[in-house]
């Protein structure tokens, strides 16, 4: 065995390939920064339009008329009223997609994660996967025609929480069957063992052990829908007045800030509610890391 | 019966929900399409014309296929180097760092952001700033709304391919760095190479979030019912044309904006799908 | 330390005192080393799991700086050039290593892995060349005759012995003059194993081979120099012949016997 002994020459382009390797990094930290800019300039940008405009009479009043509105701006002063009625409207829509869409989530979670690597549990799966990525305006026009048209004959806040569960309902399915396979099976096994019925261990095993699982997929669920807009502009219209008919039009926060931003008079409310939709995503947000992160 | 067999139906039972309504929702996008598709044929597709006047009726899609397709398209481009970088951030440069910790929260953060905040944000921040640069004087349009889509597809594309980054094993990044590669080379010839497909996915699966956004584009692409015909040219998107235009709809017109939801259900679906493909075959 | 050893004439490498710390805390992994390595020689660094030999070895390419907050005190000298001074880019071409798990690149075809090096630097050669360092070098690791149809296939197909064997190749197609290996057996089985001893034992005439190693057996039949360590210390080191029918540290003596480790 001899040594090949072709001249290998590094010294040329050494110092030039750490050059270049130092410019990537900082290229790299740069394009970062700019990256996560936005969410810095759009929280600064809430605050400072937005604080001004909180008050106790923000979470208390109902929207202002566009008179009521034009009138205080003229005259240089605070618009009155609040989004009350928006705020109302949002828990009763979100609470009514969480009531349908829970439950049914984590027993189809719960399904697919009994059934693993069967044809049928990964059609189902497959399915929650496009689900999910269906637009949230199409999910819209699917709550239109089936609610809207023929359950409540009119703009109702069922047919806005039909949309936004089918929307959640992929986002629970996923949380409850990683969840479900993070749990040690001897623990299932054990419960079984013992003779209890299924649905007991599912019950007093599974689902306790699972519970910051679930409520981190619930809470993430909740926070991805709060904000939707485009699919309630579809199936609640929207209302100027507290509604808690589900089967009536009713208002939420988004279509407010809709509202404000298509009417002049009313524009400058846009921040205030904005900061206060951005202050519930973020606290719902926090709140399933804390809990995903004690875990 | 047995508990456990009633169980077990229940659990089958509430899997058939998920069959219903994606059966449900292709049945009754198609059942209310059909008049449009029936009246028109396919120059509801290829055709530009959209005329909701009684009498003269005519509707095409194709300003808003391609107002959609454009917008999205530039946001994956702008998207690219932003999300990579990031990832490269997150999951190599500073991995298990506090800086990393901070910067993936932050995107996490931009993620959270309801599609109307950035709306608004787009269009009092960016459109003015656009202006200023003199690269538009009204600064409504594909690039605005390319740019805002970018900033609202970076978390998906970033956190997806930051765990793709994170996952290529330590020991070939060392055989590359003990035969003298600096890290950037390590980067570009083992991480990326063996990254590949995730990273691609991950991109796709972006591609398709941007393809369904509402709100924030129908805030800044201008709503005009044309082709776009360069990048600050005013348009409209699928989503956006359903939303404006929902409200006064009914008969054909409804019909239309239906097959248009349709049309975008279908591109999104085939989009995500060739997604999830990638990442399948990756596992 | 005690020494059973002649001085070295001439070392390729020379440790002078060599500490390195994790952390910032002030636990060191290796404490004040002083060592020097023969050329063309198999020396071998042993002790139980977490005594060091690891962070030893990877310091002399100094691969272990890739872990954050590290310490490095003391210098190293390759043929009396400071190796803390030097680009490197140069050094870990002329001090290639070899890893516990063999790691030829998954994307990359037989061929390629074996002329990664020079790809990785950028070095353009000749097809006529690259296909002559790629057959040397396959044939030096006696995987030449396997492999010789299959060049143009990804490398993850090998058995684990002769995936490391191709990783072997991929090192020595690079020339270095020192070949540093990490526990290059612990991944293999009994007959892999000793087909990569016998190599070892071939490439030393041309390379000087510092093997870290958890097997004493593996010590005992291939290197000619030993390092016993134990908790950061280098307790031991010499000939292995000497230090294995006559350890000088009572340390070593219940390591070689089994007492621990």
């Amino acid at each position: 065995m001899e040594n090949i002994n072709t001249p290998i020459e590094l010294t040329k382009n050494s110092a030039f390939r750490a050059l270049k390797d130092k410019a990537f990094l900082w290229g790299v930290i740069i394009v970062s920064i700019i990256t996560i800019s936005p969410i810095v300039l759009i929280i600064g940008k809430l605050v400072w339009k937005g604080v001004s405009q909180i008050n106790l009479s923000f979470f208390t009043e109902i929207t202002p008329s566009t008179f009521e509105a034009m009138t205080a701006v003229a005259s240089g002063e605070v618009i009155p009223g609040g989004i009350v009625n928006g705020i109302l409207g949002t828990f009763l829509i979100v609470f009514l997609s969480a009531i349908i869409a829970i439950p049914v989530g984590i027993l189809i979670g719960l399904f697919l994660f009994e059934n693993q690597g069967k044809r049928y549990a990964n059609l189902i799966r497959s399915l929650s996967d496009i689900l999910q990525g269906v637009p949230s305006i199409v999910l819209g026009l699917i709550a239109y025609l089936w609610v809207v048209k023929n359950v409540t004959q009119g703009y109702s806040a069922l047919a806005g929480s039909v949309a936004l569960a089918i929307m959640m309902l992929p986002l629970i399915i996923r949380s409850t069957e990683e969840t479900m396979k993070m749990i040690p099976g001897t623990l299932k096994e054990a419960g079984l063992a013992l003779g209890v019925p299924y649905y007991k261990v599912i019950l007093k095993v599974l689902i306790p052990s699972g519970i910051s699982g679930l409520s981190t997929g619930i809470l993430l669920a909740i926070s991805r829908i709060l904000g939707e807009t485009a699919p309630l502009m579809l199936t609640t219209l929207g209302n100027p007045m507290i509604n808690w008919d589900v089967t009536a039009p009713t208002s939420a926060v988004p279509l407010l800030i809709w509202d404000f931003y298509n009417d002049p008079n009313m524009v400058d409310l846009i921040w205030s509610s904005s900061l206060f939709l951005m202050g519930f995503v973020l606290t719902l947000n926090i709140i399933s890391k804390r809990i995903a992160a004690k875990q | 019966m047995k508990s456990d067999t009633i169980t077990k139906y229940v659990l089958l039972l509430s899997s058939l929900v998920i069959l219903l309504v994606s059966a449900g929702m292709i049945f009754s996008l198609l059942g209310d399409a059909i008049p449009v598709f029936e009246k028109f044929g396919w120059r509801f597709i290829i055709s530009t014309d959209w005329n909701p006047t009684e009498g003269r009726e005519s509707y095409g899609a194709l300003p808003f296929i391609a107002g959609t397709l454009s917008t999205s398209l530039l946001a994956l481009i702008i998207c690219l180097p932003m999300a990579f970088s990031t990832a490269l951030f997150i999951a190599e440069y500073f991995k298990k760092s506090s800086f990393s910790t901070v910067l993936s929260s932050m995107v996490d953060l931009l993620a959270g952001v309801p599609s109307i905040v950035y709306g608004l944000w787009g269009f009092y921040t960016l459109r003015p700033f656009i202006v200023s640069l003199g690269l538009d004087s009204q600064g409504y349009g594909i690039f605005t709304s390319g740019l805002i889509l970018a900033i609202m597809i970076i978390p998906y594309a970033t956190s997806l391919s930051a765990e793709i980054i994170a996952m290529v094993p330590n020991e070939l990044k060392e055989a590359a760095y003990a035969l003298g590669a600096t890290r950037m080379e390590v980067i570009f010839n083992v991480i990326l190479p063996n990254a590949r497909s995730g990273i691609i996915a991950s991109f796709i699966l972006a591609f398709g979030r941007a393809l369904g956004e509402t709100m924030a584009v129908t805030m800044l692409i201008g709503n005009a019912n044309i082709i776009p015909t360069g990048l600050f040219s005013t348009g409209n998107s699928m989503a956006s044309v359903i939303a404006n235009q929902f409200g006064e709809a009914d008969g054909l017109k409804m019909s239309a904006l239906i097959a248009i939801g349709l049309l975008l259900f279908v591109i999104t679906g085939i989009v995500n799908a060739i997604g999830k493909l990638v990442i399948k075959k990756l596992s | 330390m005690s020494k059973n050893i002649d001085i070295i004439e001439n070392p390729v490498l020379k440790v002078e005192n060599l500490s390195i710390a994790y952390n910032k805390a002030d636990k060191y992994a290796v404490k004040d080393v002083n060592v020097t390595i023969k050329k063309n020689a198999i020396t071998a660094i042993m002790g139980p799991s977490g005594c060091g030999k690891s962070t030893m070895l990877r310091a002399i390419n100094r691969m272990h700086e890739l872990y954050p907050d590290i310490r490095t005190e003391g210098n190293i000298y390759l043929n009396g050039d400071n190796i803390m001074k030097m680009d490197t880019i140069q050094l870990r071409r002329k001090i290639g290593m070899v890893f516990q798990r063999p790691n030829p690149f998954p994307t990359m075809s037989i061929y390629d892995n074996v002329i990664a090096g020079y790809k990785l630097n950028g070095i353009r050669i000749k097809k006529s060349q690259r296909d002559d360092i790629v057959e040397r070098s396959l044939t030096d690791v006696a995987l030449w005759n396997e492999v010789k149809d299959s060049l143009h296939k990804k490398g993850t197909f090998l058995s684990g012995g002769q995936q490391q064997r191709l990783c072997i190749a991929r090192s020595i197609a690079f020339q270095p003059e020192v070949i540093l290996l990490d526990e290059p057996t612990s991944a293999l089985d009994p007959i892999a194993t000793s087909k990569v001893e016998d190599l070892l034992v071939k490439l030393k005439e041309n390379y000087t081979i510092v093997l870290v190693t958890h097997n004493m057996s593996q010590a005992a039949r291939i290197s000619e120099y030993s390092m016993f360590m134990y908790l950061g210390d280098l307790v031991e080191y010499g000939k292995t012949k000497m230090m294995f029918t006559n350890p000088r540290d009572k340390k070593t003596e219940e390591y070689l016997t089994g007492k621990f480790g």
